[in-house]
């Protein structure tokens, strides 16, 4: 039974500027389910794409060894010829295509250099059998739902002769029922020999479904534990998870906080495409004067769609709910109005949401506050100039001149340049998501000293990050958010990793209802 | 990529080559051009190239299309495409033709009727393109055969005659019955002088705030480079008959279309919109509104040209224009355009409709026959682009592997090197 199917030794995987895997290991035992767990950024999918041939062999340092034999893939093809098959979170389904085709497709199934329908659809019919999927093969994937689509994925994994599945967050979009239907599919695929690995953030469902669970920080494997052997409970791998200490990270700031003048209620918003699916589910929080606010939530919780969708519904359809500043609600129906009403919202994704990368400071500095520095539509080009300028100087961005392309700039001085696009807009309430995503600590330190100088201002802040002990350092209030729901909030005297990631992971059947103080 | 933390202070030499490369490289490769078709011209006809009567031609031969070019490039600049200016320009020339001919409408009734269409047609394109979003390269397809059909219908396939002053506005020489000759060349030196004030007294104010944009050299030479262009220009004009009507109207359409680009809310928003949509639709650009007025722009002119081509051709034709929109659309490429949206000057797209205008003029004084032409314009339209492609892929430092950067799990840690993501914002207000 302990035989080993793949052994992982030494993994490194570098990208600019940054260490996302620093020598990490990894043992599967054959047919068993394996889980990775971790917080976001800890590594999982990198590892998962190292190990399927995303990241050819040599991209990374460290060795694979596949039942016993070295393994070197040069692409997906490879790895999927040795029978490695990776599910993606976002599955790479052909909506227009039936089941059938989808199964088979780059793989399809041929007589005499044509494809023959009828072999293909038989080889469907059986592998979805298999996958309890009993659908007609020719019924197109577009027209089933989420949790089939997975089931078909997992049919095309088999067609492929899948020894060792990995699954990405398989049960993201699935609901109880759904989801319970693919871990048992997991447990019946294990029985017939074929290993998984998955990784989630649900750590009841890890707990209900896996062997073994490996635990990765930071870019380092923490610990592989065992089901049987050892005792594991959720808080055992909470605990393994963020398991590291504050240190001076944070620059003091004695916080000077007012009145409530910031509210979101009864906040509802749906996916644009999938309108009935519900990603913000009657959200409301609050943020004071002078107030740093933290949004915490694992992926997917939906917390930068909340935040989006407030700041003129650019994200989401059938909004409902209302945002009122200083007690007067707002019209909020587009960017424009938000900006109008004194909101800020500082994405995630500066090089694709946030910045012009082809243009220079000068025109992403002005772009949200052009209105301030024109007269009848015509511009001040001296004042953008200056006013570009001053902002460069304020907010420390490292750039030989104003001219300078954002492109060319570092993550943590286009963060800066983000910060000031937006400070220029003179804006009551700031929402940063991810302002310290992709930095260094040396950066880290001086956004966070801009963030409180903001609200030094009077300003208010709504911080969302995925870096639980950056919200401990900054937050003087942080709300945490799991699958729509805020789930619950603490301050900073009550506020821990664990209570923030045990609020994170509640499973959302009784969300809602925990408390609210 | 993203490790580089600042650039060294920029030295002469990479000082030149900070400073608008692209357009004003333009600048130098149509007199390259020129030059060459000279020592052609000479060598193997033994007759000059640069005359003022063939430069001259230029203009006259290529109105119309450099009219079109600068709203293409504003088209283009925003991220879209539009095929259906030829045939725009076919239906308002007609139109106009009717109200001067048939309706018997003074001329400059006529010319605002036929401005007045093309903008109603770009309403309609517009609607499509940037309410319903429906791909540009679509909607003008379609408009292309929609507007042909209509220029035939209401010409009854026939040729209509223009005359009058209606058609002195393609080729006469007189404004309002005054000779320009010597204007031309007043017109220049004033021209020359204030754009020489201006670019010091900018310089002055750059240099006073300490955030001068290019070198001291890279400064004076492109300073130098455009008196020099101007000064020629109006030195070769001068010598024949003077600008001519249609260079005047030219003339400030690129003044004024160059300050809308550079200057106004508007232009800087055409940019925006087009360079980075999403980033621009969160920053508050009314992305569709803008997209919207920019394809009521483009029927405007087409209108415009429209007038320009049927003044100098002293008749509305059915087939009027066909393959214009081609001509318009490598124009605003070879100046510099970016395939991907975002990047263009308006005088880039008129430098791009010259070249194209003089290469054409000289392989038909060297007799290089039309099929000969057609493969060396498409030849330098893939050239032009394939060095937009090149710039860009050598400033994006060569790329990842294209596995990787398809949608596949969380991926946070490679984000947190590139600050990718995968969430997009929806349309601006999906439910209005």
């Amino acid at each position: 039974m302990s035989e080993d199917i793949l052994r992982m030794r030494g993994i490194t995987k570098r990208f600019p500027g940054v260490l996302a895997l620093s020598g990490v290991d990894m043992r599967v035992e054959r047919a068993t389910i394996h889980a990775l767990v971790g917080e976001n950024g800890a590594g999982k999918s990198t590892l998962m794409k190292v190990l399927s041939g995303v990241y050819a062999h040599g991209d990374f340092e460290g060795e694979i060894e596949l039942e016993g034999k070295p393994a070197r893939f040069r692409s997906i093809r490879d790895s999927e010829a040795s029978g490695v098959v990776i599910i993606h979170q976002e599955l790479a389904l052909v909506g227009e295509l039936s089941i059938a085709e989808n199964i088979f497709l780059g793989n399809e199934r041929k007589s005499g250099g044509f494809i023959s329908w009828d072999k293909t659809n038989a080889a469907a019919s059986r592998l979805m059998k298999q996958v309890g999927l009993h659908d007609n093969p020719q019924t197109l994937v577009e027209k089933i739902g989420v949790g089939k689509q997975q089931l078909v994925e997992i049919a095309k994994a088999l067609s492929k002769n899948v020894k060792l599945l990995i699954l990405d967050e398989p049960t993201a979009a699935l609901n109880d029922t759904d989801s319970e239907n693919l871990l048992d599919l997991l447990r019946a695929l294990r029985d017939e020999g074929v290993t998984s690995i998955i990784i989630s953030h649900k750590l009841g469902e890890v707990l209900s479904v896996a062997d073994n669970i490996t635990v990765l920080r930071d870019g380092q494997t923490i610990e592989t534990l065992s089901t049987e052997g050892d005792k594991v409970t959720q808080d055992r791998l909470i605990k393994s998870m963020v398991g590291r200490d504050l240190e001076h990270l944070y620059p003091p700031h004695e916080p000077k906080i007012g009145a409530t003048f910031f509210e979101v209620r009864d906040w509802t918003v749906h996916h644009p495409d999938q309108r009935e699916r519900v990603i913000v589910n009657n959200a409301a929080l609050n943020v004071a004067r002078g107030e740093i606010v933290g949004l915490a939530g694992l992926m997917g919780a939906g917390r930068t769609e909340f935040a989006m969708s407030v700041f003129g519904r650019s994200w989401g359809t059938d909004i409902s709910g209302t945002v009122t500043l200083d007690g007067k609600p707002l019209r909020l129906r587009t960017v424009p109005d938000a900006i109008g009403a004194g909101l800020a919202y500082a994405t995630e994704d500066r090089k694709n949401f946030g910045l012009h990368l082809e243009y220079d400071l000068r025109e992403n500095f002005t772009l949200p506050g052009l209105y301030k520095l024109s007269k009848y539509g015509v511009v001040d080009q001296h004042r953008i100039n200056s006013v570009s300028e001053r902002l460069r100087t304020e907010f420390g961005v490292k750039a030989p001149s104003v001219y300078s392309l954002a492109g060319n700039l570092s993550g943590g001085n286009q963060q800066k340049v983000v910060l000031g696009k937006w400070v220029f807009t003179e804006p009551e309430l700031l929402i940063l998501d991810e302002p310290t995503r992709g930095i260094d600590v040396g950066a880290k330190y001086e956004i966070y000293e801009l963030i409180h100088k903001l609200v030094d201002q009077g300003k208010g802040v709504l911080m969302i990050s995925s870096e639980l002990p950056e919200l401990l350092g900054m937050c003087d209030r942080i709300y945490a958010m799991s699958a729509g729901h805020i789930t619950g909030q603490v301050d900073r005297e009550n506020a821990t990793q664990e209570e923030l990631m045990r609020l994170m992971t509640l499973e959302t059947a009784s969300g809602g209802e925990e408390l609210r103080q | 990529m993203s490790t580089v933390q600042s650039k060294p202070r920029p030295s002469l030499l990479s000082g030149l080559r900070n400073f608008n490369l692209r357009a004003y490289g333009m600048i130098i490769a149509l007199a390259l051009i020129m030059l060459l078709f000279q020592v052609l011209s000479v060598s193997v006809q033994n007759q000059n190239f640069i005359t003022p009567l063939n430069l001259t031609n230029v203009i006259l031969q290529n109105s119309y299309i450099l009219i079109l070019a600068i709203g293409m490039m504003l088209v283009i600049v925003n991220g879209h495409i539009d095929l259906s200016v030829g045939s725009v320009l076919a239906f308002c020339g007609a139109v106009s033709a009717i109200a001067l001919s048939d309706w018997g409408l003074p001329w400059y009734l006529a010319v605002l009727i036929a401005i007045a269409v093309g903008a109603l047609i770009g309403v309609w394109q517009g609607f499509w393109i940037a309410y319903v979003r429906i791909p540009a390269f679509i909607v003008t397809l379609a408009g292309m055969l929609i507007f042909r059909g209509l220029t035939i219908m209401v010409l009854d396939a026939e040729t209509l005659g223009t005359s009058g002053t209606y058609n002195k506005l393609a080729s006469g020489y007189e404004v309002f019955g005054y000779d320009m000759k010597l204007l031309t060349l007043v017109a220049g030196i004033i021209g020359a002088a204030l754009y020489v004030l201006f670019q010091v007294r900018g310089r002055a104010r750059q240099l006073k705030a300490g955030i001068a944009g290019s070198s001291q050299l890279a400064w004076i030479s492109k300073v130098v480079l455009v008196v020099a262009v101007i000064a020629a220009a109006a030195f070769v004009f001068y010598s024949h008959k003077g600008l001519p009507v249609i260079g005047w109207i030219l003339l400030a359409l690129v003044l004024l279309y160059s300050f809308i680009a550079n200057r106004t809310v508007f232009g800087r928003h055409v940019y925006a919109g087009g360079g980075n949509e999403k980033a621009a639709l969160l920053s508050g650009v009314k992305t569709k509104a803008t997209s919207f007025w920019v394809f009521v722009n483009m029927g405007a002119l087409a209108g415009l040209a429209g007038v320009i081509v049927t003044a100098r051709l002293q008749s509305a034709a059915p087939g009027a224009g066909e393959m214009f929109e081609l001509h318009a659309i490598a124009s605003s490429f070879i100046g510099g355009a970016s395939v991907t949206g975002g990047v263009g000057t308006i005088i880039g797209a008129v430098i791009g409709g010259l070249v194209m205008g003089v290469m054409n003029q000289g392989m038909s004084i060297l007799s290089v026959g039309q099929d000969m032409q057609s493969v060396i314009l498409g030849l330098v339209v893939l050239a032009a682009v394939l060095f937009d492609v090149w710039n860009k892929k050598r400033s994006n430092g060569g790329g990842l592997p294209l596995v990787g950067t398809t949608p596949g799990g969380s991926g946070e840690a490679k984000r947190k090197a590139e600050g990718g993501s995968d969430k997009e914002p929806a349309e601006a207000g999906a439910k209005q």
